[in-house]
């Protein structure tokens, strides 16, 4: 009776665990195109439920936005009870242009503003993807995530003319 | 007029030639002494976040349209070039006004510098020039007229940065070429320059100076073990609009650990300072003497002599 009692128990809490996975993982993104910065390089399309499979909880890349709590001593103080925000993707708090003079003005505008030194959203996206590929030896070169566009490739390497310019002028 | 009056009237003057000497240079420095325009703007370097991708360099040379490099920006074996028997790094000239340059530091992981103009609050290069070429605008840029320079290259000397470079390249208008902060087609309308906006890793933070001091020292107080407890170019020079922060002693990657905190003009500013002086207050004092001698001359004659014979005084002779 007692056996039949505990499977009961057992199967039920198996039950709601599947129920409460699917649920979270209706809520996740399987894919996140990280693509609103393109110029010099292509998006990235970030295949995020590998990387929430990899890492320990949401907070290790969403700071306290996920409602999951925050480890990191530095934030405790003010987010250990932080609940989930309505939008937790990067782009909805660092923003594409920290130092446009409208984003500058708006930060020294706000005299009780904390995060006075907050990365815009590039910057956000280069440190916590390549700190933590450099700890779990993921890929760290440019086009490792991301390959050049044919604008980059004039961009970066443009043909080295200016050597050969002097030559033809007879320039020394 | 008898001799004693004399004697007290060119000791009087002796007495306030000396004052004004000692007083003026002060007052004159006192006067001088500029801290910056309070709304300048400035960049925060953090060698701690560049990751040597050379992305600024490029940026430059498209925005300030400067002729296409000898080896394309996507080449790192520029990081082994070095100058004079390998005691010299890259440093700008006409072609690049911004480089980066590598350093290995004892036990540690590579550190990247970006070398740029400064832009000083007090610019030795604009003390320098004589045909006044340089200005600090209230933006924090030092910019220059290149129609107004002679290329006399005084400013080369000056600068303790060694920042500005000769377009030697050119035969018949030679100019000095640097960085001019994007003045003209960025931050004179707000924005920040093109280094500061390619940068992949946000090492270059744009924003007033003034608060740019503040995340600097934000930042050494949150990462203690990330930085050394310095913002190089808060106090430096009498305080630059480029300020640094390092994870390693500042003469371990290229800079000079102790320029001073004295701006360069500070060094000539008492000499200069009793020019003007010497030049409005010499000429009506010693015409004053030379009349007063002459007037002596024609009417006391004896009595001079008779003094001379007696010599117990030899304060005048």
């Amino acid at each position: 009776m007692s056996a039949k009692k505990t499977l009961t128990t057992l199967i039920m809490a198996l039950a709601l665990i599947t129920v409460g996975t699917l649920v979270a993982a209706a809520d996740m993104p399987e894919q996140v195109s990280l693509d609103t910065m393109v110029k010099y390089f292509d998006g990235v399309e970030f295949d995020h439920a590998m990387h929430a499979d990899l890492g320990e909880d949401c907070s290790t890349c969403h700071h306290h936005t996920t409602g999951t709590g925050t480890t990191d001593e530095r934030c405790i103080s003010c987010h250990a009870e932080s609940e989930e925000v309505a939008d937790v993707s990067c782009r909805s708090c660092h923003v594409t242009e920290p130092f446009s003079a409208e984003q500058i003005k708006q930060v020294a505008s706000n005299v009780y503003l904390f995060h006075i030194d907050k990365p815009g959203l590039k910057a956000a996206y280069h440190w916590n993807c390549v700190s933590c590929h450099e700890q779990m030896d993921g890929p760290t070169g440019c086009q490792d995530c991301h390959s050049r566009t044919p604008e980059g490739d004039a961009f970066y390497h443009e043909d080295a003319t200016s050597s050969s310019v002097a030559e033809a002028t007879g320039h020394e | 007029m008898s001799g004693i009056s004399r004697r007290r009237f060119l000791a009087a003057s002796v007495a306030g030639c000396a004052a004004t000497t000692l007083a003026g240079p002060r007052k004159a420095l006192a006067s001088g002494t500029f801290s910056g325009y309070p709304d300048s703007m400035g960049v925060l370097v953090d060698l701690t976040r560049c990751v040597g991708c050379r992305s600024c360099e490029a940026a430059c040379n498209k925005e300030q349209k400067l002729p296409a490099p000898d080896r394309p920006f996507d080449d790192m074996s520029v990081f082994d070039e070095t100058f004079h028997d390998g005691k010299e790094k890259r440093r700008p000239d006409e072609n690049a006004y911004t480089v980066v340059n590598r350093y290995n530091p004892e036990g540690g992981a590579p550190v990247y510098r970006k070398v740029q103009c400064n832009h000083c609050n007090e610019p030795a290069c604009l003390s320098s020039c004589f045909v006044n070429a340089y200005t600090k605008t209230p933006e924090g840029a030092v910019i220059y007229n290149g129609n107004v320079c002679v290329g006399c290259r005084t400013c080369m000397v000056a600068c303790p940065f060694h920042v500005p470079a000769y377009s030697y390249s050119s035969a018949l208008d030679p100019v000095i070429k640097k960085c001019i902060f994007c003045y003209d087609t960025r931050l004179k309308n707000g924005r920040p320059p093109a280094c500061v906006e390619i940068c992949p890793q946000e090492a270059l933070t744009f924003g007033k100076r003034k608060d740019l001091i503040k995340i600097g020292h934000q930042r050494i107080e949150t990462h203690p073990g990330r930085y050394v407890n310095h913002l190089y170019g808060e106090e430096e020079l009498g305080g630059t609009s480029w300020m640094y922060l390092a994870p390693v002693t500042f003469d371990q990657v290229g800079f000079d650990p102790k320029p001073g905190n004295e701006p360069i003009i500070n060094n000539v500013k008492d000499f200069l300072g009793t020019v003007p002086m010497v030049l409005a207050i010499w000429p009506a004092m010693f015409t004053g003497f030379h009349l007063l001698a002459k007037k002596q001359k024609g009417h006391d004659d004896h009595e001079h002599d008779t003094e001379k014979q007696h010599g117990d005084d030899g304060g005048e002779q």
